[in-house]
């Protein structure tokens, strides 16, 4: 740590970057300002703008059809604002969840869990161990369409564990998801806290996090 | 690299497995060749003449039958969403896509060119000219029906606007295809044939690309 | 006699109900095989060595004890398959999808064989390998609809479901066999008023009909016998099925 302050810095990277993580600085820090999008006609919401340090969560609330998915797209890059800048957050560097998973379930649960882990990046856990994580261990070799809803969901959680990145986006990510099932989610989070990555999350339920400090709300429409 | 490859993998294991419609292509692409002698009649000399022709519009519809499912699975179940997020660019991935698509609706075709040279008695050397029109042709088929695929994608009834667009767009394949085997102007159009190929398969997973992300918003 | 009336369609329930199907098909395999084995090796040697040459064609008239039995092959696992789609429709039979699925990829390749050993045997005698005659288009067109109905298996996920709309195909496919084969006659006639190849059936010697039997016999035990075995695996693959459900539901710790 102390070499890293130090003028050999890029060497102190390397020597930190040793246990887990990748070979990326990993210290997200993500600034949106004045973002305004519109859905046709419609705006969803005008000059955004707020702000997430590493190990911070921010929850997003509101009524169904406010925005939350959109706005978690446009972080995402995929929905291009009307106006206002997000910055630090790079198309490699985040993981969307959404209820489109990406699973095929014509594939086994380990040549899903591998294709994503070849495709986001091979910087996490292997597929074993991420599958444990989730506790759907012992289903690897079997094809994904047998699964429940709710292990299908636990899979797609493992999906951000073989790929080790800082920004997470989750909608609605305790959907199918039983009492155990949120508890484990929860677990997650703070993990990726704890590891300086930063989650921003829509939801209606309330996240089961160890601590509370650090965690924001941003309510979209007229509940603000 | 290693994404580039893996896609391809998972794309052609999922065409393969059970449910996969590859093998449905080739059947579709046989069938054509064989309703074609019903209709014009089952005279050896007039079928070896008209054979590559025939050939070629069965390879051309049953082509056009398989692009829909190039970019729709993945869209439904937001995989294309999520590949946006790879460490690969978006017309990268594309590229991926379209070559498991040529191994997956093209190739299998030309393996069974045989039977199609069998029925419709051709020559060897017609059908060693027919397949070497194909080989060039059929990338350049994937690549126009990979944009009318990327296009169409965001429709819930795409299936049948992609054909209907991209049919008109890639007669020149045909033409010059088909043109390789006549004994005049056989040369110059291969050369056409190569040059449309290989400018098609170069920029269709740009444009692809660009309507891929234009129907993601 | 009504004791037995009553007892028949109970005998042949518990006998069709797959789980038996198992325990007691197991003991036909082996028979099965060796009554095949031995009929191949007599109708093979027969072929070989104890029937005439052709006049015309030489030798390569013994063609002919490959290419009929399968070409009569190609049709009697339709018939199978037919009769197996009205016991899907009809009485429900839960093994008779199973039937069907286990005999369409035998009868593709009974039928494939026919046309390919017909090939074989069409080129020293017409001087091609393929002509539109009225019996190969019409077997042409048989194949293409086994596997448009292999395809058809192997595009449903759910199998209970894929048996009973695959038993309606199969059965539109019987009934119109007959049309096929006869306007596939009627434009082939249309085309070639002189028939290349005229059938040479009842008019045969004893010399050719007995090793012909003989192969008939044995492609058909054959046939028996791989229906037995895809029909045990196809059980037993379900079964592998259903306990990958269960598992999935058991272990979400």
């Amino acid at each position: 740590m102390t070499l890293a302050s130090g003028d050999l810095g890029s060497l102190g990277m390397a020597v930190m970057n040793q246990p887990h993580r990748p070979s990326e600085a990993f210290a997200p820090h993500l600034r949106v300002r004045g973002l305004t999008i519109r859905r046709g006609e419609r705006l969803l919401f005008e000059d955004l703008a707020f702000e997430v340090r590493a190990g911070g969560v921010l929850l997003v609330r509101g009524p169904n059809g406010v925005g939350k998915s959109t706005l978690l797209m446009a972080l995402a890059g995929i929905v291009r604002p009307d106006a206002g800048t997000i910055e630090g957050v790079e198309r490699t560097r985040l993981h969307l969840l959404n209820y489109r998973s990406g699973l095929k379930p014509r594939l086994t649960v380990a040549e899903n869990l591998k294709f994503w882990r070849a495709m986001h990046g091979a910087t996490g856990l292997d597929e074993d161990a991420a599958l444990e994580v989730v506790g759907i261990d012992g289903l690897g070799g079997l094809e994904a369409g047998y699964l429940s809803s709710g292990q299908l969901r636990r899979l797609a959680l493992a999906r951000l564990l073989v790929s080790k990145r800082p920004v997470w986006l989750l909608d609605e990510p305790s959907a199918a998801l039983d009492a155990e099932g949120e508890a484990l989610l929860g677990r997650l989070i703070d993990a990726h806290r704890a590891s300086g990555g930063i989650a921003i999350v829509a939801t209606h339920h309330d996240l089961m996090l160890a601590d509370a400090a650090g965690v924001e709300t941003l309510m979209l429409g007229g509940g603000a | 690299m290693s994404g580039f490859g893996a896609l391809i993998g998972r794309d052609l294991k999922l065409a393969f497995r059970a449910g996969g419609e590859a093998l449905t292509l080739v059947l579709f692409f046989v069938m054509v060749a064989v309703i074609v002698p019903f209709a014009i009649g089952p005279d050896r000399p007039q079928l070896s003449r008209l054979a590559p022709g025939i050939v070629w519009i069965a390879a051309f519809l049953s082509m056009l039958l398989g692009l829909d499912r190039l970019f729709r699975a993945d869209d439904e179940d937001g995989s294309l969403t999520l590949l946006r997020h790879s460490s690969l660019p978006l017309e990268a991935v594309v590229a991926a896509k379209v070559i498991a698509h040529w191994l997956v609706t093209a190739l299998p075709l030309l393996v069974a060119t045989p039977v199609l040279a069998l029925l419709l008695s051709m020559s060897w050397e017609q059908w060693g000219r027919t397949v070497l029109a194909l080989v060039i042709g059929t990338p350049g088929l994937v690549s126009f029906g990979a944009l009318g695929a990327a296009v169409t994608v965001g429709l819930r009834r795409g299936g049948l606007i992609a054909p209907v667009l991209i049919l008109p767009l890639a007669i020149p394949v045909m033409i010059f295809g088909v043109g390789m085997l006549d004994p005049l102007a056989g040369s110059g159009a291969t050369l056409f044939l190569i040059a449309l190929s290989l400018v098609v398969t170069a920029f269709s997973p740009f444009a692809a690309a660009l309507a891929l992300r234009a129907a993601g918003e | 006699m009504s004791v037995d009336t009553v007892k028949q369609p109970n005998w042949f329930s518990r006998l069709a109900h797959p789980g038996q199907f198992l325990a007691w098909s197991r003991y036909l395999i082996w028979p099965l095989g060796i009554a095949t084995a031995l009929s191949f090796a007599i109708g093979l040697y027969f072929a070989f060595f104890n029937s005439p040459e052709d006049y015309q064609m030489g030798d390569m008239v013994r063609v002919m004890y490959v290419h009929v039995p399968n070409a009569w092959l190609s049709q009697l696992v339709y018939g199978v398959m037919a009769v197996s789609a009205l016991g899907t429709l009809v009485w429900r039979h839960p093994l008779a999808d199973v039937a069907n699925k286990a005999a369409a990829p035998l009868g593709a390749v009974f039928t494939a064989l026919a046309l390919y050993t017909g090939a074989l045997w069409g080129r020293p005698t017409w001087g091609t390998f393929w002509e539109w005659d009225g019996r190969m288009t019409s077997t042409l067109v048989l194949l293409l609809i086994y596997l448009g109905i292999i395809a058809l298996w192997r595009a449903f996920d759910d199998q209970l479901k894929a048996g009973r709309i695959i038993a309606i195909v199969t059965l539109v496919g019987a009934l119109n066999l007959p049309v096929i084969k006869f306007s596939v006659d009627w434009w082939n006639t249309l085309h070639q008023p002189a028939s290349v190849f005229t059938a040479s059936g009842p008019h045969m010697p004893i010399s050719i009909l007995t090793p012909l039997l003989v192969m008939m016999l044995a492609f058909t035990l054959l046939f028996a016998l791989l229906q037995v075995v895809r029909m045990r695996t196809e059980i037993l693959r379900r079964r592998a099925e259903t306990l990958s459900r269960q598992a999935a539901l058991g272990a979400t710790k």
